[in-house]
């Protein structure tokens, strides 16, 4: 898999893109892959407050759920409804069109902190191995 | 494949589907006393219009319908059942039959003591009969199920601590712990710590001497464990938990390696619950009724939920001044008609018929492992107790995992064992014959897990297939998780 | 086999068991029993119960006509003897049957969803409480103290522990009812649920509608219990409620000393991944064909564990296939008919009694159920009276309610016989 190279990653599988002061938040390929057929996924409303590393959300599959983790700390100022009827858009589209929510970005420097595609394809190999 | 042939079934409409306005399938006796006009004694508005969407079927095809999805079902009935954990044994007859005995069947919770003697004694007689199987020095029998037990155990450990100073805040549970574990420890109150298994697979007693301190209420552990391992060190675990008055709950699913060859009362245990469904013979019907009666040592019993039965000059009472019980956790007594069937089992085995039955549990399950240990990984080596664990990193290299292995089983005419449990093996299989099973039916079913290995090697995608040869297809989990349908609203046009 | 094993003794099976955690005593049970024995020890128990009596006991336990074909196809081996159906391929007898009663439930009570069983109507009342909870985000229960007492205390174990609160709302002393000025009074933006019962464990029927309307404006959830199923078949369904629980012991077995019973736990489509339980859903196979299996799983404990929606594992699967089995026997006619006979037979017994020397205590409607204080003779005596001549009375209420010492309740259901009725009406009667 090629994780596209303009994101950032998280150790917990979120990927970030930032555009305009806007990042959007989704989790990554390897993520979905783990979890197998995404049934069901649990977000926050518009308007609350993420805090890096906190929990924000869960993604269930039919017979497990993964909690999701803020990569950075920030407002929610929208949300994937289309997951709500299309929770299968996770597992066809991780990187794209699976997005879980956009934030404003209170902190930059949070997001220099997390890995880039290369560091991530290597850390999932590494975990991979274990 | 010599145990399974195509054999056909009937297919069947919805109960709904097969209505038809008019029809009935009952009869009552006419009225002996006037009828009562609902509207004018209840008022319009408290009455209801027709239960929409109700059936209406005529009795031959009540009974065809329910005759025909029984078929449509694997039970013990029909052969060897080997889930691990879960204990599925022969379920008597006899225990149906006692169980419905007219003055048993009949009986009213709240007809008064003195009209009830016999059913006092029938829980007077488990409860005597657990406390010794247990090693403990009273039993409550009103839990409904080992969840249930556990429930009533955590709150009776909560009380129990308060009563010292503090209930405390945590409580620790292995890794290789049933969910229900940590879910009672939540309902109960209790934040959960997660103790790592060692190489063995057994508690591992460094990280457990540092994980309790004196905010630890209570570990919480199944003993032999979820891989089926007899915890050797229990006796020193229980010992830990003490110096740090904190107890020791013991989760007795799986008992049926126990019975009359050690007590969890004698290896340190305070509170332990029996599942009557798994170790006691009552049948679990399709997922219950169970029972979970709760066993504990003398310095709780003040703790048990009431009533208690209390043995008297004039006979058997029930005694509800206990201001120290944490109250009661169902209804009446529990589920009378199962405690019924246990005890039929147990006189039915007697002393050395319960311990025989153990030793013959063990000995399948052995041999069991012995028959597999050439075609499936084992991830522990220490000796199995009742139920053996493999795994599948042999067969996953060919891309197949224990879920397809399991339901290739179905192919070859077995229930599947346990999958993917305990969660500390990856691609368990877990293994558990029970005692019911003759040499025979065990040899059947080694020859069928071999067969399974060889086709996985000669051909991984029929046994990711799998089942080819049952009357539904692979079910599509993910679809009805997506789009849950969980009541029939009309078919639709 | 011990030998292919290259084990000498069966003991040598234990030997992972330290030694001195071995059992050194046989244990203390006689030896084993032939089944004429034991069928013995069972008739011997029965003989010294209330075998053959008359009774009037209702007050969650109910006796009601029960046809044949409900235990012979409950009985049969390939639904007795069979697991949890988590393998679908293998278990769609199962699967479909408990859709059929998730449906059935839901159509019974009014709402769009019910779960494969709870343990019985007293256990359903918490984890309804702790699903209001969640919805909610709020913690404080307020229970009508009319609900039934058991049910009321196995909730007050589960909440107590956890320092949790509840309260009390009364009953209205002329009707029975719910009082709907305390309701409104006790109200605060702390409550998770209003917990009524309907009818209530005075037989009495409640005005779900109003109390609704008042839990609703608060923010809180209100939460049905039906304890006697039976007045499902005439009673408007409680559709104003968010969730119902209760007991369909009426519909699946008897009375059997308490248990097992099975509970029931319904709901609105919009609260279903905060349902406790297992769920079946329809679904297809891989050739298209429909078929069930258990679903939203990720809700319970072997998946979620300590933030599962509850620790409910077995449930009553076997009794709830029982009532399946009677709901489509009795089917949409059936039930009506049964409603209505409970309803005549207990009008009846109370005008009878009435015209004794006896009061109802109650004017509220109700429907198998009722209250009555004796006046000529004190309840005791009457039930006294009554045992005398092979009749299990009313149950004195002075055990669960100070308030109500003295008083009996009273219920009749299709099987009770009007000669019984009469015979125990004598009971009430001045002394010649």
């Amino acid at each position: 898999m090629d994780y596209p190279i303009d994101y950032r990653y998280s150790r917990e599988h979120e990927w970030v893109r930032l555009e305009n002061g806007t990042a959007t938040v989704g989790i990554t390929h390897h993520a979905q892959e783990q979890l197998g057929d995404v049934v069901f996924v649990e977000l926050p409303s518009v308007g609350s407050k993420l805090e890096a590393e906190g929990a924000f959300g869960a993604v269930e599959s039919v017979k497990a759920v993964s909690d999701i983790y803020a990569p950075i700390s920030g407002d929610v100022i929208a949300v994937n409804e289309a997951l709500m009827d299309a929770p299968e858009l996770i597992n066809s589209d991780p990187h794209g069109e699976g997005w879980l929510v956009k934030l404003t970005v209170f902190d930059r420097s949070e997001i220099q902190r997390l890995l880039n595609a290369d560091q991530y394809t290597k850390y999932v190999a590494a975990e991979s191995d274990e | 494949m010599t145990r399974v042939r195509q054999h056909q079934t009937q297919d069947e409409l919805l109960v709904f589907e097969r209505s038809s306005p008019g029809k009935v399938g009952y009869q009552l006796p006419a009225l002996d006393v006037p009828a009562a006009d609902p509207v004018e004694v209840l008022g319009k508005e408290r009455v209801r219009e027709s239960i929409d969407g109700f059936p209406e079927v005529s009795e031959v095809e009540v009974v065809r319908h329910f005759t025909r999805l029984s078929t449509w079902n694997y039970a013990i009935d029909l052969g060897l059942y080997p889930l691990g954990s879960c204990t599925m044994k022969y379920n008597p007859r006899l225990n149906e039959a006692v169980a419905r005995i007219e003055g048993i069947v009949d009986a009213h919770p709240y007809q008064p003591e003195s009209m009830a003697q016999g059913l006092l004694r029938i829980q007077r007689t488990l409860e005597t009969y657990l406390a010794d199987i247990a090693g403990m020095d009273a039993v409550t029998l009103q839990p409904a199920a080992g969840a249930h037990g556990e429930l009533t155990g955590l709150l009776m450990i909560r009380s129990y601590l308060e009563s010292q100073g503090s209930p405390r805040r945590v409580v620790l549970i292995p890794d290789s712990a049933h969910g229900t574990n940590p879910a009672t420890a939540a309902i109960a109150g209790y934040e959960t710590r997660e103790i790592p298994s060692n190489r063995e697979g057994m508690i591992d007693l460094a990280a457990l001497r540092l994980a309790a301190d004196d905010s630890v209420a209570a570990l919480m552990v199944t003993n032999p464990n979820t891989v089926g391992i007899f915890e050797r060190d229990i006796a020193a675990v229980a010992d830990i938990l003490h110096r740090q008055g904190a107890l020791l709950y013991v989760d007795g699913a799986n008992m049926n390696a126990l019975v009359g060859i050690a007590r969890p009362g004698d290896f340190g245990a305070d509170v332990m619950h029996l599942n009557l469904h798994k170790t006691f013979s009552t049948p679990h019907g399709g997922g219950g009724p169970g029972a979970g009666p709760v066993a504990v040592k003398a310095h709780l019993e003040s703790f048990l939920p009431v009533p208690r039965i209390r043995e008297e000059a004039g006979g058997l009472r029930y005694d509800w001044d206990r201001p120290k019980s944490i109250g009661r956790v169902r209804a009446f007594y529990g589920n009378f008609g199962v405690l019924v069937r246990a005890l039929a089992y147990i006189l039915a085995h007697g002393g050395d018929g319960l311990r025989n039955a153990t030793v013959d549990a063990v000995l399948n399950a052995s041999y069991i492992r012995r028959g597999l240990e050439d075609d499936y990984d084992l991830p522990y080596n220490a000796p199995s107790m009742h139920e053996c664990i493999f795994s599948d990193a042999r067969q996953a290299k060919y891309g197949v995992k224990t879920g397809d292995i399991a339901k290739r089983l179905i192919d070859h005419g077995f229930h599947p064992y346990t999958v993917s449990f305990p969660l500390i093996v990856r691609g368990a299989l877990m293994i558990e014959p029970t005692e019911t099973e003759s040499k025979q039916e065990l040899d059947e079913f080694i020859e069928a897990m071999r067969a399974i290995a060889r086709e996985v090697e000669a051909d991984p995608r029929l046994v990711r297939s799998a089942p080819v040869t049952t009357r539904t297809n692979r079910v599509d989990e993910t679809l009805a998780a997506r789009k849950p349908v969980l009541t029939w609203r009309g078919t639709p046009e | 086999m011990l030998a292919e094993l290259g084990l000498e003794a069966a003991e040598d099976l234990f030997a992972s068991i330290p030694a001195q955690l071995r059992q050194k005593e046989p244990l203390g049970i006689p030896d084993g029993q032939s089944e004429y024995e034991i069928r013995d020890f069972f008739e011997s128990r029965a003989s010294e119960s209330a075998r053959g009596y008359a009774c009037f006991l209702g007050a969650g336990a109910y006796s009601h006509f029960r046809p044949v074909v409900v235990d012979s196809l409950a009985t049969r081996g390939e639904f007795l003897t069979a697991y949890t159906p988590y393998q679908a391929e293998i278990s769609q007898g199962i699967l479909t049957s408990i859709f059929e009663f998730q449906t059935m439930v839901a159509q019974l009570t009014g709402m769009d969803v019910a779960n494969a069983s709870m343990y019985d109507g007293s256990t359903a009342v918490p984890e309804a409480g702790m699903m209001a909870a969640r919805i909610t985000r709020r913690q404080r229960l307020l229970v009508a103290r009319s609900i039934h007492p058991e049910y009321r205390q196995v909730l007050e174990t589960y909440y107590r522990h956890q320092r949790l609160p509840t309260s009390t709302v009364n009953w209205d002393p002329r009707t029975g009812q719910l009082d709907l000025e305390d309701l409104e009074a006790s109200l605060s933006d702390d409550v998770a649920a209003v917990i009524v019962q309907s009818p209530n464990f005075f037989g009495i029927i409640e005005h779900i509608g109003e109390a609704a309307e008042l839990a609703h404006r608060s923010g809180a959830l209100l939460v049905v219990v039906v304890s006697e199923a039976a007045s499902l078949g005439l009673l408007a369904p409680p559709v104003e409620a968010d969730i119902v629980v209760g007991e369909l012991q009426s519909f699946a077995h008897p009375t059997s000393y308490g248990g097992p019973y099975v509970g029931i736990l319904a709901t609105k489509d919009r609260y279903i991944r905060q349902m406790p339980g297992r769920l079946v859903g329809a679904t297809l196979d891989s050739d298209g064909r429909r078929a069930f299996c258990l679903t939203l799983a990720t809700r319970e404990q072997h998946i979620r564990r300590a933030k599962a929606t509850s620790n409910i594992c077995t449930n009553q699967a076997l009794v709830a296939l029982m009532a399946t089995i009677y709901m489509t026997v009795f089917g949409k006619r059936g039930l009506r008919e049964l409603a209505e006979q409970n309803l005549a037979k207990a009008h009846y017994l109370a005008d009878s009694i009435e015209s004794k020397e006896a009061e109802r205590v109650f004017s509220g409607p109700f429907f198998n159920e009722f209250v009555v204080r004796p006046t000529a003779r004190t309840a005791r005596e009457v039930n006294a009276l009554a045992l005398a001549s092979n009749i299990v009375g009313g149950l004195d209420l002075g055990r669960f309610f100070p308030e109500l010492k003295g008083t009996l309740l009273i219920c009749a259901t299709e099987t009770t016989k009007r000669a019984d009725m009469d015979r125990y009406t004598e009971c009430f009667g001045r002394i010649p």
